[in-house]
């Protein structure tokens, strides 16, 4: 993986000193808050609900076992011994003090790590694939491509105040894990009659207007990326709404002047730009790749991991649960459920942290990954250590069988933390998780993507759950907005409303309500309930959820 | 006639740790909503507004919320203002812990 050189150490050092110096003047009242808002956020600095927040960047989530130590060190000594993953490939911890961020930023800069550019209307952190590397379906490894863009957008001078935040997603796969259609510009790395490229998707976006990206350019050739994607956030800084914030992001610039116009304007833009690069980003980019060479795999025995599974059906559960197939045949892709039954989706302590610090470090290449669906990858695992491995987590709490399953819920903070939320998230992924384990229904019902976001921005991506669920502020009151069929992959889809949104203890059994429907109507035990909407549509479902209206009719 | 007036408090958080305070009488922040300043008139309300909010280099995001008065002691009306009152529901962190 990618490890900074002198001038990204400078950097960091550089950056972390002015802002050190800029919490100190706003200490001392030499800075009001009105001056000193923008320079938190640039820093990943939020005021939240009950304490500040740090919004760490884990750059296209890749981090190895001693950047998880600090992560893990940094909870315990200025926060509350945890810290949440999130949608976005970051981690925030949620009590640190003003005075202790610029340590908090100095350890983190230590090893690599920063909080830059996690806020605020610039190119946020560059998210991928999570299996990036590993994934036997992947044509390359698409983190080469999101270190250059990192390097390109971070401090790019032209891009500190655009109409609105800016995303990047980048995957190598065309199964598409890093929702790269909901992304301002999502890219993915193919090859075309023997050349490498990309194709480069624009606009595509949740929140209160959702909208699938589109595609501006079907294949470009490799060596025009950083152009070609500075070409794009030119034209929207200049062209990009800044009257109105809701629309302002670069979807609706998208939607009101047409992708054909954008296309034209991007295509001048970069006609100029492109000489101007002069081959030293693809040098760059040269570098970088070698740095993200594979590990060196080990060869030898399976048999222990065999017998295991033959042996031992809990072991067996979580393996066919939690395993992904690797590019190695003797290697697996270990995902790590940070959703055990009843906790908060996302939320990892110090101990589990360095735990599975640990065993990256002793067991599976040092590498670890974040993934969009906040949880905690181990890309490189020899089959031979997932016995070991399996017990290890289990000890920690961490060896939830649920991977894809109805209880790995993405949920937002909400209102237990944000200020942004119009209702809670988390207490309902709770509820929900804990109520299918009672019923032991989780493996019966099979591969599920429920969503959950305490307010219309979507940080819960509601939108593109299977199940989506959306919280919102009714005259007072906490009201969950249902929607169906929503896709995150490369058939990316937005849900449909179901109709009248739940009260808060209303919602869980409405979710009971509507997995019975699908448990009554399905084919069998392999159409999945996405597949079953899709046949059937919203009425079976919405009978389900809404049987009163069912039995006024009669 | 217009509609009574529903009681006010004056909020914020605290610069320096981020929790939420409550403006007293006495021009002070507490950490607790019984201590508040229970603001019955408009004028007043708006008055009180400007004295917590000239208080930048202890107080950030100064603004009024509605309070039911409950044997004399302001309760929040709505539900993100009772979360404030104690923290967040899925750990015993913020007030909750520190305070009851």
């Amino acid at each position: 993986m990618y490890q900074y050189n002198d001038f990204d150490r400078d950097f960091l050092a550089e950056r972390n000193a002015q802002f050190r110096a800029q919490v100190e003047r706003r200490i001392d009242g030499s800075l009001t808050e009105d001056e000193f808002k923008p320079l938190r956020l640039m820093n990943g600095l939020y005021l939240q609900l009950h304490a500040y927040m740090l919004r760490v960047a884990i750059p296209y989530g890749t981090l190895n076992g001693g950047q998880m130590d600090v992560l893990a060190d940094i909870a315990d000594k200025w926060d509350k011994g945890y810290g949440h993953f999130t949608t976005r490939q970051n981690i925030q911890y949620n009590w640190p003090k003003l005075k202790d961020v610029p340590d908090m930023l100095d350890a983190l800069g230590e090893v690599g790590m920063h909080a830059i550019q996690t806020s605020g209307n610039t190119i946020r952190n560059v998210t991928a694939d999570h299996f990036a590397g590993a994934a036997k379906d992947e044509v390359a490894d698409p983190r080469p491509t999101a270190e250059l863009l990192r390097q390109w957008s971070t401090d790019h001078p032209e891009f500190q105040f655009l109409p609105r935040k800016f995303k990047l997603a980048v995957t190598g796969s065309a199964n598409d894990r890093a929702v790269i259609k909901a992304h301002d510009i999502g890219i993915r790395l193919l090859t075309r009659d023997g050349q490498e490229g990309y194709e480069i998707i624009v606009g595509g976006g949740l929140g209160r207007t959702p909208m699938i990206g589109k595609v501006l350019r079907e294949f470009l050739p490799k060596a025009d990326l950083l152009p070609y994607c500075e070409a794009i956030v030119s034209v929207y800084n200049l062209l990009g709404r800044r009257d109105n914030k809701y629309k302002a992001r670069i979807k609706i610039t998208v939607h009101e002047n047409g992708i054909e116009t954008i296309r034209d304007l991007v295509e001048e833009r970069f006609a100029l730009l492109k000489p101007q690069f002069g081959g030293v980003d693809q040098k760059m980019l040269k570098d970088i790749e070698a740095q993200f060479a594979l590990p060196e795999f080990k060869t030898g025995s399976v048999a222990a991991f065999k017998d295991a599974y033959h042996t031992d059906p809990v072991f067996r559960s979580w393996a066919d649960t939690n395993l992904t197939a690797h590019k190695n045949d003797d290697y697996s892709i270990v995902s790590i459920s940070i959703k055990k039954h009843g906790e908060t989706p996302g939320d990892a302590t110090s101990a589990q942290m360095r735990e599975m610090a640990a065993i990256a470090r002793e067991l599976a290449h040092n590498e670890l990954r974040i993934s969009h669906e906040q949880n905690v990858i181990l890309p490189h695992v020899h089959k031979s250590h997932l016995p070991a491995i399996y017990a290890r987590l289990k000890a920690v709490d961490l060896a939830t069988a649920n991977i894809g399953k109805i209880s790995d819920i993405i949920a937002c903070p909400g209102m237990d933390y944000c200020a942004l939320a119009t209702a809670r998230s988390i207490p309902v992924a709770q509820q929900i998780a804990t109520r299918f384990d009672e019923l032991k229904l989780e493996h019966e019902i099979g591969d599920l993507k429920i969503k959950i976001s305490g307010c219309i921005n979507a940080c819960g991506h509601h939108h593109v759950g299977h199940i989506g669920i959306l919280g919102l502020d009714r005259a007072g009151v906490e009201n969950y907005q249902i929607t169906l069929g929503g896709d995150h992959t490369e058939t990316a889809a937005v849900g449909e409303r179901a109709g009248p949104g739940f009260a808060y203890d209303e919602i869980v059994p409405a979710i009971e309500r509507l997995i019975g429907a699908y448990l009554e109507n399905r084919e069998d035990e392999n159409e999945r309930f996405i597949d079953a909407y899709r046949r059937l549509g919203l009425a079976p479902f919405k009978a389900a959820l809404y049987p009163e209206v069912k039995a006024d009719a009669a | 006639m217009s509609k009574p007036f529903t009681p006010k408090v004056v909020t914020a958080n605290a610069l320096l740790e981020g929790d939420v305070v409550y403006l007293t009488a006495d021009d002070q922040w507490s950490r607790q909503l019984a201590d508040a300043e229970v603001i019955e008139d408009l004028a007043h309300g708006d008055l009180r507004l400007l004295d917590g909010s000239s208080q930048p280099d202890v107080v950030v995001g100064v603004y009024l919320i509605d309070v039911a008065l409950e044997d004399g002691i302001p309760q929040p009306t709505h539900f993100r203002e009772e979360f404030r009152t104690r923290g967040p529901s899925n750990y015993n962190h913020g007030k909750q812990a520190e305070l009851f």
